[in-house]
């Protein structure tokens, strides 16, 4: 287990490696440069700005200043926001959790709704029940969370105000007071999250129990007189669960993404908002930093699913 | 298990249908599937109504004339009415026109960014599947790499870095296009690749691509002419799904104020625009939010409906 745990942490390596090296590119490739600004203010000096660019090492190779970067970043030093005027890394830090509460919930929320429907409608597939939660899953994922999101504000903000439409982070109320009006703001941008997700689940839920529901073990566990109880939730469920974990994990870049968009649309004060702000400020160092976080999530995410293979499969933890 | 034997079934009975199909003079292929589509009502609906979309967005402008940059301060935020069926934005302009002009723009950035996706995806997926060993090795290592990037984020920062040079370079409705459509399908041929690769190592190996071989087949018309043809099914499948995926990129993309300038009114774009004026004028977001969403939905059963056609092992 310890081994197979290392090997994966290795694996981690190259791709921390690549995604670095795809970010840094973009941004070397990139016509802009970070001392525009400079240069277009009549009151530097040439000189200065030279002086600058050296001791900045801009005009160094290309090699030279991504080995440079990467160290930076790995060291911790995501150098300074222009626009908030505080260091980056102190800056995502105070916005991360928020973000990562509004995505786990909304994980979930998904994993409440796709793990009993779609195993219902496989156990009785074609049924009313299965029809019904397969079209509904076929609207919930083709509905966008920006739309989604835009029809929750009209409909319990603005038509039955039940729900506040803007996420604030400044909720003076104390005790239970707190909690609750901290749950009535994260309910409507969790909801869009996670019944977005909840939907594509389903579907993959449902075609994985009916793979294995037909399957020979599955008749055995039957014809040992196991209850159908027992038959779905410890043979069936467990073994159908492989694919969807290697789904989901796949999924993983989109979920960030549809999180953005709700932070976006919510206010959300987590780091998919930050990013939108600093790419409309042009805030360099941010944007590349967010990038990364977001690159680093994917990571962490994808391993979490192998070692969730590990406790679902026993067989592949010693390949 | 079923359906554990991947593409030997389906390549075989295809070119059994095939040459039965030559042999009698009756059925094709392509009718074949095409029968079996007409079988699945929901992609068939799916279909009429993305055929009536295209329709409305392409012949619309001629027959709705009415501009799109018109301003008529007198028609502000105005509900629909005869004179603007789906209403009016903040500065009075006609939004049934504004939203036939910008369905254009979003479906035909739909379909070049899945043209762009399933050439790179069939290309990479080929090269892959054909060679051994370390090429192969790489390409699906890079497969891989790119799967696990965060793709928004990446796609705002590579627009957010690039437009303004392109804007300079084309002009800036070709530039935005151009980033835009290349970002997105760069960014989905992971998939195809994928499912191509996994096609290219199974049907190599058979008996059809071996007699070719013992005929004398170059490389290259082994690939062209017996084992592509033979691996489109499930690519012609993600190709549906990418159209949708790319419409709702594009979309997302101008939600977050990113994507195409406001004189360019795409679905996404206009659903930005109306989103600060959802109290007093909720139908300025409804209509576009509404049409992605018919479009992405008709997309997605017509990619369900292919899938069961276009799968000669499933019994209909």
């Amino acid at each position: 287990m310890s081994q197979y745990l290392l090997r994966r942490l290795l694996i981690i390596v190259p791709s921390v490696l690549g995604i670095s090296i795809v970010i840094f590119t973009v941004l070397a490739l990139a016509p802009g440069d970070p001392f525009e600004e400079l240069a277009t203010n009549p009151n530097v000096p040439a000189e200065v700005r030279a002086h600058l660019r050296a001791k900045f090492g801009l005009d160094d190779p290309v090699a030279v200043r991504y080995v440079r970067w990467l160290g930076a970043m790995l060291g911790g030093d995501w150098g300074f926001s222009f626009a908030s005027r505080i260091n980056v890394d102190d800056l995502i830090l105070g916005r991360l959790p928020t973000t990562l509460l509004v995505i786990g919930s909304s994980q979930v929320l998904a994993l409440l709704i796709a793990l009993p429907v779609g195993v219902y409608a496989a156990t009785r597939p074609y049924s009313i029940f299965d029809q019904i939660a397969n079209t509904l899953a076929y609207v919930g994922f083709s509905l966008p969370t920006f739309f989604t999101g835009i029809l929750f504000i009209l409909v319990f903000s603005i038509q039955l105000d039940w729900l506040p439409f803007v996420y604030r982070s400044d909720i003076s109320a104390t005790g239970w007071q707190f909690y609750w009006e901290h749950f009535k703001q994260a309910l409507m941008p969790v909801a869009v999250l996670g019944l977005f997700q909840g939907a594509s689940w389903t579907r993959y839920v449902r075609s994985a129990v009916l793979d294995v529901i037909r399957l020979d073990y599955v008749t055995t566990a039957r014809a040992k007189g196991l209850g159908e109880r027992a038959v779905v939730m410890k043979h069936v469920v467990r073994n159908a669960l492989i694919p969807v974990v290697t789904l989901v994990a796949l999924q993983m870049p989109a979920i960030f993404g549809g999180a953005i968009v709700t932070e976006q649309i919510f206010r959300v004060p987590g780091i998919g908002s930050l990013l939108i702000t600093a790419i409309l400020a042009n805030d360099t160092p941010v944007i590349m930093a967010v990038t990364f976080v977001f690159a680093g999530l994917v990571i962490l995410c994808n391993l979490l699913a192998d070692l969730l293979y590990v406790w679902l499969d026993p067989r592949i933890s010693y390949r | 298990m079923s359906g554990s034997t991947p593409a030997s079934p389906t390549a075989s009975a295809a070119l059994a249908g095939a040459g039965a199909a030559r042999g009698r003079g009756g059925t094709s292929l392509g009718e074949e599937a095409w029968r079996r589509f007409r079988r699945h009502r929901l992609a068939l609906g799916g279909a009429a109504v993305l055929l009536l979309i295209f329709l409305a967005v392409l012949l619309g402008p001629w027959l709705w004339q009415v501009p799109i940059n018109e301003i008529d301060f007198s028609a502000r935020l105005e509900a629909p009415s005869w004179r603007h069926p789906l209403g009016t934005d903040d500065l009075g302009q006609d939004l049934l026109a504004r939203m036939l002009y910008g369905g254009r723009i979003s479906i035909a950035v739909g379909f070049a960014a899945m043209l762009i996706a399933i050439v790179a995806g069939t290309i990479v997926g080929a090269v892959a599947g054909m060679s051994r060993g370390s090429v192969d090795t790489l390409l699906m290592w890079l497969t891989e790499l790119f799967l696990s990037l965060p793709q928004l984020p990446l796609l705002l920062l590579i627009i957010y870095l690039f437009r303004d040079s392109l804007k300079v370079l084309v002009g800036p409705e070709v530039g935005i296009f151009i980033l835009i459509v290349a970002v997105i399908g760069g960014f989905r041929w992971m998939p195809v690749a994928r499912l191509v690769r996994a096609q290219f190592l199974s049907l190599r190996e058979k008996e059809f691509v071996e007699a070719a071989r013992a005929l004398g087949a170059t490389r290259t018309r082994q690939v062209v002419r017996h084992i592509l043809p033979n691996s489109l099914g499930p690519v012609i499948v993600a190709a549906t799904i990418d159209v949708a995926a790319a419409i709702i990129a594009e979309s997302t993309l101008s939600f977050l104020g990113l994507g195409f300038p406001p004189d360019i009114p795409t679905w996404g774009r206009l659903l930005y625009d109306a989103k600060d004026y959802l109290d007093i004028a909720s139908h300025w977001a409804l209509f576009p939010g509404a049409a992605i969403f018919v479009v992405v939905l008709s997309i997605n059963y017509i990619g369900d409906g292919l899938r069961d056609a276009l799968d000669p092992r499933k019994v209909m």
